[in-house]
Parts: C-alpha cells; sequence; structure tokens
C-alpha cells in the first residue's frame, strides 16, 4: 500500500479506491491520541509543507497545520495572496514552481477549479488540494467519511440525508458519490433550484445505487440515520425574500428533531450561518465540532502516507 | 453530366460533408483568412444525401496537420477529407475523434484555472463521441458545448 501512496498528488476523491480511502480512515482512527496532544510523534520531523492558501480559510489551514506541526514537522506559506508575489501578478504555475523547491508537500486552497490539479502538473513534490473553487475538496471528504465511520462503526447501511445547497456546495458532490461507493442510502433534500446537479445524480446511479430526492426535510427526517448539513447562500437567490423562505424551511431546531432516530447524527461542514440552531449543539446528535476535529487526525494519516513515514 | 459550381482542385484538400452551417468555423479554426495565396472555395448549405444539407470547403496548396484534423472533427464529426494531388483524390478519410483534446479548445467553465494566464495546454477526456461530451482533465467540468470552444 505503501507504494501507491508516497509521492502521490491528493487532487480529487475520484483519485483513490475504496480501499484507498479505507486504509487512510484506519490510521486516522490510530493519529487521534497524537492529534488530540496525549502523545507525541517525530513521524515528520524535519519535512516542511508549503501551505498556500489564496483564498480564507479556518477550519482546512488551521487543521494541516496542526497535522503536520504535530507529527513533528514545520509549515510555511501564506494565508492569504495579497503582499505576496501572487498580488503581483505572478502564475500560479510560477509561484508553485517556486514553493516546490522549498518544501516536501505542497497543501493548496485556490478559488479557481482545477488549480490544484494544475499544481500537480508542475510540482514535483506532491500537492494536496485543499479546495478549489466550487471543484474539488477530497480531504473534507476523507473526514466526513471517518467522521460517519467512527460514530456509527461503519459508512455501509446508513440512511444519509444531505440537506442544503446541494447544486453549488462544493462538499456535497464528492461526498454523496463517496457515500455511494461506501454504500450508504441517500436522500437529496433542497429547493427545487438547489438540488443536485443531474450528472451527480447520474454517477451515483451508475454505482448501482437509487438515490430519493425530496423537498421536505420534515418527510426524510425520521428515517436518517446521519443529517448532512450544508449552507444555503444568500447570494443565489435574486429575491431576499424568497431566501428567507428557503432558509427558514431547511433551519434545524428542537422542534425539527422531535421525532428523530435516538442514534441520529448531525454534521455540517461549517461555517454555519444560521442553518443549525446553537440550542441544537447540547444535544445527543451533534457531531459538526467532533467533524472539525477529525480533519487533524485524517490530515495526519495523509500526510504521513504522501510523505512516506506511514505505510 | 454533372453541374460543378465550384471546379475541381490540381492540388489541396476538399473538406466534404461539413454541419451545414459550419464552413466559416472550419476556415477559422484551421486559420484560412486574408492570408492565403491560393483559391479557397466555400460552399454552404448544399444538397446532401446522408444529412439533407452540409457545407464544403476547398483549399487549394493546402494539406492539413493533425491537430487541424482533430479540430474539425470536434465541431464537424462526419466531415470527410479528401486530399487532391495532381486533380486525384490521393487520399480519402472521414475525421476521428480522439479520445484526448489536447491544447485545441478552451475549457466552457470560466471558473477554470485554464482559463486564466497559466502557461498549461488544455486538456480534456472524451467521454462520449455522439454526441461528443468532453471532461476537463482540470476542473472535471463535463461539457458538450464544444463548437464555440475549440479555438
Amino acid at each position: 500500500m505503501s507504494t501507491t501512496f508516497r509521492g502521490m498528488d491528493v487532487v480529487s476523491i475520484r483519485d483513490f479506491s475504496r480501499e484507498q480511502i479505507e486504509h487512510v480512515l484506519k490510521l486516522a482512527e490510530k493519529m487521534v491520541p497524537i492529534a488530540k496532544g496525549e502523545e507525541r510523534s517525530v513521524l515528520l520531523e524535519g519535512h516542511v509543507l508549503g501551505s498556500l492558501f489564496y483564498e480564507p480559510s479556518t477550519r482546512t489551514r488551521l487543521s494541516f497545520d496542526a497535522a503536520m506541526t504535530r507529527l513533528g514537522g514545520r509549515v510555511l506559506g501564506f494565508d492569504q495572496p495579497t503582499g505576496a508575489s501572487v498580488a503581483k501578478g505572478e502564475t500560479l504555475a510560477d509561484t508553485i514552481k517556486m514553493v516546490d523547491s522549498y518544501c516536501d508537500i505542497i497543501v493548496l486552497r485556490h478559488p479557481q477549479e482545477g488549480a490544484a490539479r494544475l499544481a500537480a502538473h508542475f510540482a514535483n513534490r506532491p500537492v494536496i488540494n485543499a479546495g478549489d473553487g466550487a471543484g474539488q475538496h477530497p480531504t473534507q471528504t476523507m473526514l466526513d467519511l471517518f467522521t460517519i465511520r467512527k460514530e456509527k462503526k461503519s459508512i455501509e447501511g446508513n440512511h444519509v440525508v444531505i440537506v442544503g445547497d446541494l447544486k453549488y456546495g462544493r462538499t456535497v458532490h464528492s461526498l454523496s458519490e463517496a457515500l455511494a461507493m461506501f454504500g450508504a442510502q441517500l436522500t437529496f433534500v433542497a429547493p427545487p433550484t438547489l438540488q443536485i446537479p443531474k450528472e451527480h445524480l447520474k454517477a451515483i446511479e451508475e454505482m448501482g445505487h437509487k438515490p430519493k430526492i425530496s423537498g421536505s426535510l420534515e418527510e426524510v427526517i425520521k428515517d436518517a440515520d446521519v443529517l448532512y448539513v450544508t449552507r444555503i447562500q444568500k447570494e443565489r437567490f435574486p429575491d431576499p425574500a424568497e431566501y428567507q423562505k428557503v432558509a427558514g424551511t431547511f433551519r434545524i431546531d428542537l422542534a425539527m428533531l422531535k421525532d428523530v432516530k435516538k442514534d441520529l447524527i448531525i454534521m455540517h461542514p461549517l461555517p454555519r450561518v444560521g442553518e443549525i440552531a446553537p440550542e441544537v449543539d447540547a444535544t445527543e446528535h451533534a457531531r459538526y465540532f467532533e467533524q472539525a476535529f477529525n480533519g487533524v487526525p485524517v490530515r495526519m494519516a495523509l500526510l504521513g502516507l504522501v510523505l512516506g513515514g506511514l505505510k | 453530366m454533372k453541374e460543378f459550381k465550384v471546379t475541381p482542385i490540381r492540388n489541396g484538400t476538399v473538406i466534404d460533408h461539413i454541419n451545414v452551417g459550419m464552413a466559416l468555423k472550419v476556415l477559422k479554426i484551421i486559420g484560412v483568412g486574408g492570408n492565403v495565396n491560393s483559391t479557397v472555395s466555400v460552399l454552404m448549405h448544399v444538397p446532401s444525401k446522408k444529412a439533407g444539407w452540409k457545407d464544403i470547403v476547398k483549399i487549394e496548396d493546402r494539406e492539413l496537420d493533425p491537430k487541424e484534423l482533430d479540430k474539425i472533427a470536434l465541431i464537424s464529426p462526419n466531415a470527410t477529407i479528401n486530399i487532391i494531388r495532381d486533380y486525384n483524390v490521393a487520399e480519402k478519410f472521414v475525421v476521428e475523434v480522439p479520445n484526448i483534446i489536447k491544447g485545441i479548445m478552451k475549457c466552457a467553465n470560466p471558473g477554470c484555472i485554464t482559463n486564466q494566464n497559466e502557461p498549461v495546454e488544455t486538456e480534456f477526456v472524451v467521454e462520449s463521441k455522439k454526441p461528443i461530451t468532453l471532461r476537463c482533465v482540470y476542473c472535471d467540468r463535463v461539457t458538450t458545448e464544444v463548437a464555440d470552444n475549440v479555438r
């Protein structure tokens, strides 16, 4: 397995087989005590991570930093392009070629779709995609899978209800395809204008699944094992009144959770903007902060595998 | 006896069975403009037994390179190429859509990194040849809007 990961670019979840993802998730489990600071590690001592964030990010950037630092490595880079040569008009290709010579691995967040694939094209060092515009965000998908597996013991057989902006939401497309690959049963809940795009639905159906499509959360939430909530962005609606109406319909509060399964878990990639009422945080269902933490062990496992410290 | 609206050419290329209305686009993508030294004939909306109507382009003293043939295949997959040498058809073949398209069209996704000022060739995987469906190797966007993006 180590030969397949060492030096590998992590650009899209589609680049990984189910076995490879399972291997990452198993190793991530072993990383948890180190991620929590309960154990020390020097696994990646002497290694340098180039962290290039062309867009603001809190969780992804900090969890990559935490993952690298907890394993004894170091991080250099920037968290906004202003002031960098980028602001002077340097191409991404040139920046990548330069940073490539300063570090052992590159983590890239960029507003343009396909930026990570381009970086991988120009870099000799492995590139990890930390989100490229509306495109891929493979480490988010892995940490989402990790969270479900950890909480539910397996992914297969769970009924996962995904609600929110399913048309433009970056995390939803790759997550839903990965969940289908792992044998989860899927239901997509969204207003008609923000439903899951046909090509993604088709990709899931080609894997032998028949996902449900619904416009009403009340109708499907009772049977859910996992409720995955994403943000509905105000700017998608030409009419603010229409936005208020839609956002209200998909808001998760205690009343909405009245008849749900006792072991339902609620996830959200964060940041949330009113989709989940703060009163839900204290319930036994909330898992979004654990999910955010899980980004650290999952990214530790990936860094270890790609840099060759783990097998 | 057949009536010829355009006379045969001695040497050059006849691109036949072009999708009707695409002749000028064919000239544009193979770079035939006002700067050629030989005759270029364009026939538009010609009756065709196969497709009802078709366009034809005849370019004297010019043979096409593989990249130009790929471009024609993308906008007119049924086009046939007749290479004429000394008034005879020396070669005749139907263009073929390749499995990988490199550098000859732009991505339909305005948010794709290849539409920025990056020093990289575009690249597409052909997911289906009928209808032509391409997936950008960089941004993963799948598109059937091909003709407008060939350059």
